[in-house]
């Protein structure tokens, strides 16, 4: 008995050890073919989105595929620690002039308000049964871009003005500052993301999502999944464990959201970052790396966003061949004949039969 | 395994068909690696060369450019310039409309022997109005070689790519970003108004020419372009003669209906509603005050331009609809007639501003090479710095302004022109 429960846990320790291995590797081969400039300015620039991304989908992939909730406003959430991490940083631009450490509490600050956030939806909805989380994240989503875009936020020597309407009735002093200028959103955000900082921040995610699912908490948070009644039954707190589980990808999405604030030097609530569009394609992430596979969450993430990028040269067709290509995908994972098939031919298959062949030898 | 065959197939085909697609479109979708060859193989032979590039096009851009290369003989090099804007989405009019303007440009540049006698290339890449993939559009054209930007297209994307323009030291010239943060730094400068000038120039206007008293203003609250007008026009309305009595927003979520906004206007009984944003929106509240029948002077800026054009719109409401336009495409200009005679034999359309911007800003990139005297084999950085101090001594005549010079912040420094539409016509008041 005891032996079989060391042998599982080898095997999820593997696991886990492949998917940092998986991160360190590529970080490590990155950083040789950057050394070796071989590396095109197209691949430099979208190294810290890429990072953004994979946080974006390992967090997602907590609420949908371990907590088993649909959640349609990632984006949201990301808009929320974006726009605090950047407020953030904009303030205490002159106070800490270390750019690391004022980066380091940026990133506190985001993940904190959107964890907030999260705690703020989570605590009526997750209450209850069904799709209701869904509805609510989606319309969150929507809320939090026109709430920040029609924010004024300035700051003088008086401390900090506030308007929902224009930046004149901010009354700012002359040498006053306005911080978010409503739908033009924030400028001159300092640079402070690189792609050490954003590899840095998938391992400490994938640290906190997969110590998380391994732990007493996480077994308790899969029942929930599972079968709700049975893990009542047990006395587990489900409104406790959903909220858990919740919080914890919201912030985490916070956290991709700073890193997304300090890579571009313009933060606006546009649709087109922070809106639905955005929560669908992290939900498309999850769902073609695995709904509860933290690994594909990370390989899909990856895939798909240089997927539009490498097709450029196609112009204005690359929207159609990624569209293709998804549903391929799709079908290529969910069809039963495709499972079948790659069951039989895959690569654990032979892997497996050459291990029973030794085993058997 | 038959499965797999069939999709490999059916991909295969989706990928044939798009190829075709290109080359049935002939020269309207031609894009970035088709207007390569086009452009270094002059105009006329534009049938030939089309179908050619679709072959290459799936290539990618390092096929064209060598075929490039190759047909340029007249001069040492090719000058690389580079152009971004959305083509895709929803800010795609602008986009399109810009990379059309270029590309006539660049024929046209071409054809008459390049600058210096040396050919440029074009190559246009999409952004999706989104500052990520503005950035990654402009990472793909510096892999390209690019050595000179037009774009971006719109303000935020602008913005994105102007910190890596600077760090690069790229010399950018962007066609329409308005926001006063785009050429923010030395390399970056631009060839339409800013947002505050244009707020502060029809303030001016409404003001010198006493058109009211009372101002009634409709602004789009989502929109950075239409708060920035705003913003300047209400800080230069404390300077001028009249007041500003209701200023009411509206929201991208909320541009269908304008009653309220009207009504307000009509009920403080503004003389003048002043309208800075996009035609699509102006020609709904010139609907909505037409039902209230409330008639005061309208005023536009030039995202006004177009509104002619609006399906369905009954063009004598917008009968003295007077609006700030840098280029009106009916004028009598020999070179505006040129331009808007080839624009729509080769695109089937009016040009709007956007591409007349694009045009220009081709021209005068041109107009700076030919100032500093640089050559194709410089590379960008050393470009940029000739061209910066090029860029302010150099005075240009094009379709949107005669004698446009520019300021080392990187503001142009032309005349504002007051357009008014009288029995569905144009015409200039200034």
């Amino acid at each position: 008995m005891s032996r079989m429960k060391t042998k599982a846990m080898s095997k999820q320790m593997k696991n886990n050890l492949i998917t940092y291995g998986l991160v360190i590797a590529a970080y490590i081969v990155v950083e040789v073919l950057m050394r070796a400039g071989m590396v095109s300015s197209l691949i430099k620039g979208l190294l810290v989105p890429l990072c953004i991304y994979v946080i974006l989908a390992v967090s997602l992939n907590l609420t949908v595929g371990i907590l088993g909730e649909l959640s349609l406003g990632h984006a949201g959430f990301m808009c929320v620690g974006a726009f605090a991490g950047a407020i953030f940083s904009k303030c205490t631009m002159n106070a800490i002039p270390v750019a690391g450490l004022r980066f380091f509490l940026a990133l506190l600050t985001g993940a904190a308000f959107a964890a907030l956030a999260g705690i703020l939806v989570g605590i009526p909805v997750l209450r209850l049964k069904g799709d209701y989380l869904a509805i609510v994240t989606l319309a969150f989503g929507e809320i939090i871009k026109n709430v920040i875009n029609i924010i004024f936020l300035g700051r003088d020597s008086r401390g900090f003005h506030i308007s929902l309407k224009d930046a004149f009735e901010l009354g700012l002093e002359p040498e006053g500052e306005v911080i978010i200028k409503g739908p033009q959103g924030i400028t001159g955000t300092p640079n402070d993301s690189t792609f050490f900082i954003g590899v840095l921040l998938i391992l400490v995610t994938l640290f906190i999502v997969l110590n998380l699912i391994h732990s007493r908490t996480g077994r308790a948070i899969m029942s929930i999944r599972d079968n709700r009644i049975a893990a009542e039954s047990v006395g587990i707190n489900v409104t406790k464990y959903k909220l858990l589980a919740f919080t914890v990808s919201a912030s985490l999405a916070g956290v991709a959201g700073v890193l997304y604030a300090h890579n571009l030097s313009t933060l606006a609530a546009q649709p087109k970052n922070f809106g639905y569009n955005m929560s669908i394609m992290i939900l498309v992430f999850v769902v073609l790396g695995g709904i509860g596979n933290i690994r594909g969450s990370i390989i899909a993430a990856v895939v798909l966003t240089l997927l539009p990028e490498l097709l450029r040269s196609l112009n204005d067709y690359r929207m159609l061949i990624y569209a293709v290509v998804l549903i391929v995908v799709m079908i290529f994972s969910w069809s039963p004949k495709c499972r079948e098939f790659r069951e039989r031919y895959g690569l654990k298959r032979l892997f497996n039969s050459k291990k029973s062949a030794k085993e058997e030898a | 395994m038959k499965k797999i065959l069939s999709l490999c197939m059916a991909m295969a085909l989706v990928v044939s068909m798009t190829a075709c697609g290109s080359k049935d479109d002939g020269k309207t979708t031609t894009a970035a690696a088709d207007n390569a060859t086009t452009a270094a193989a002059a105009e006329n032979n534009s049938e030939a060369a089309g179908g050619e590039t679709t072959a290459a096009a799936a290539g990618g851009e390092t096929t064209a450019a060598a075929a490039g290369e190759t047909v340029a003989f007249t001069g040492e090099g090719v000058f690389k310039i580079g152009g971004i804007g959305p083509t895709t989405g929803g800010a795609s009019a602008y986009g399109i409309a810009v990379q059309r303007g270029a590309q006539i440009a660049a024929d046209e540049i071409n054809a008459a022997g390049g600058i210096n006698g040396c050919q440029v290339e074009l190559n246009f890449q999409d952004d999706e109005h989104d500052p990520e993939k503005s950035v990654n559009a402009y990472n793909t054209l510096k892999d390209w070689g690019v050595q000179v930007l037009v774009g971006s297209v719109t303000s935020n994307p602008c913005i994105a790519v102007a910190e890596k323009t600077q760090a690069d030291n790229m010399f950018q010239l962007t066609p329409s970003g308005t926001a006063v943060d785009c050429v923010k730094y030395d390399n970056a400068f631009r060839m339409c108004f800013s947002d505050p000038n244009q707020g502060l120039e029809s303030a001016k206007y409404i003001g010198e020419n006493s058109l009211a008293t009372k101002v009634a203003v409709i602004y789009d609250s989502s929109d950075p372009y239409s708060v920035g007008i705003y913003e300047a026009f209400r800080a230069e309305a404390e300077n001028q003669s009249f007041e500003i009595v209701s200023a009411e927003a509206f929201t991208a979520d909320s541009k269908t209906d304008f009653s309220v906004q009207v009504q307000k206007a009509k009920d403080a009984q503004a003389d003048l509603l002043y309208m800075p944003f996009y035609y699509t929106e102006a020609s709904l509240v010139l609907q909505e005050c037409d039902k209230q029948s409330y008639k005061p002077v309208f005023f536009g800026v030039d995202g006004m331009d177009g509104i002619l054009s609006v399906e369905n719109f009954k063009v004598e409401l917008a009968n003295e609809l007077m609006y700030m336009a840098p280029f009106v495409a009916t004028s009598e200009d020999e070179m505006v007639k040129s331009f808007v005679t080839k624009y729509e034999t080769q695109f089937g359309e009016t040009p709007n501003q956007f591409a007349a911007d694009a045009y220009d800003c081709m021209y005068v990139v041109k107009a700076a090479i030919e100032k500093a005297g640089v050559t194709p084999d410089m590379d960008a950085s050393a470009i940029c710095d000739a061209l910066k101090t090029a860029m302010t001594e150099i005075s240009y005549d094009g379709i949107t302004g005669k004698g446009i010079s520019w300021e080392a912040t990187g503001e142009p420094n032309k005349a504002p022109m007051i357009v008014q539409i009288k029995d569905g016509v144009t015409v200039e008041l200034q």
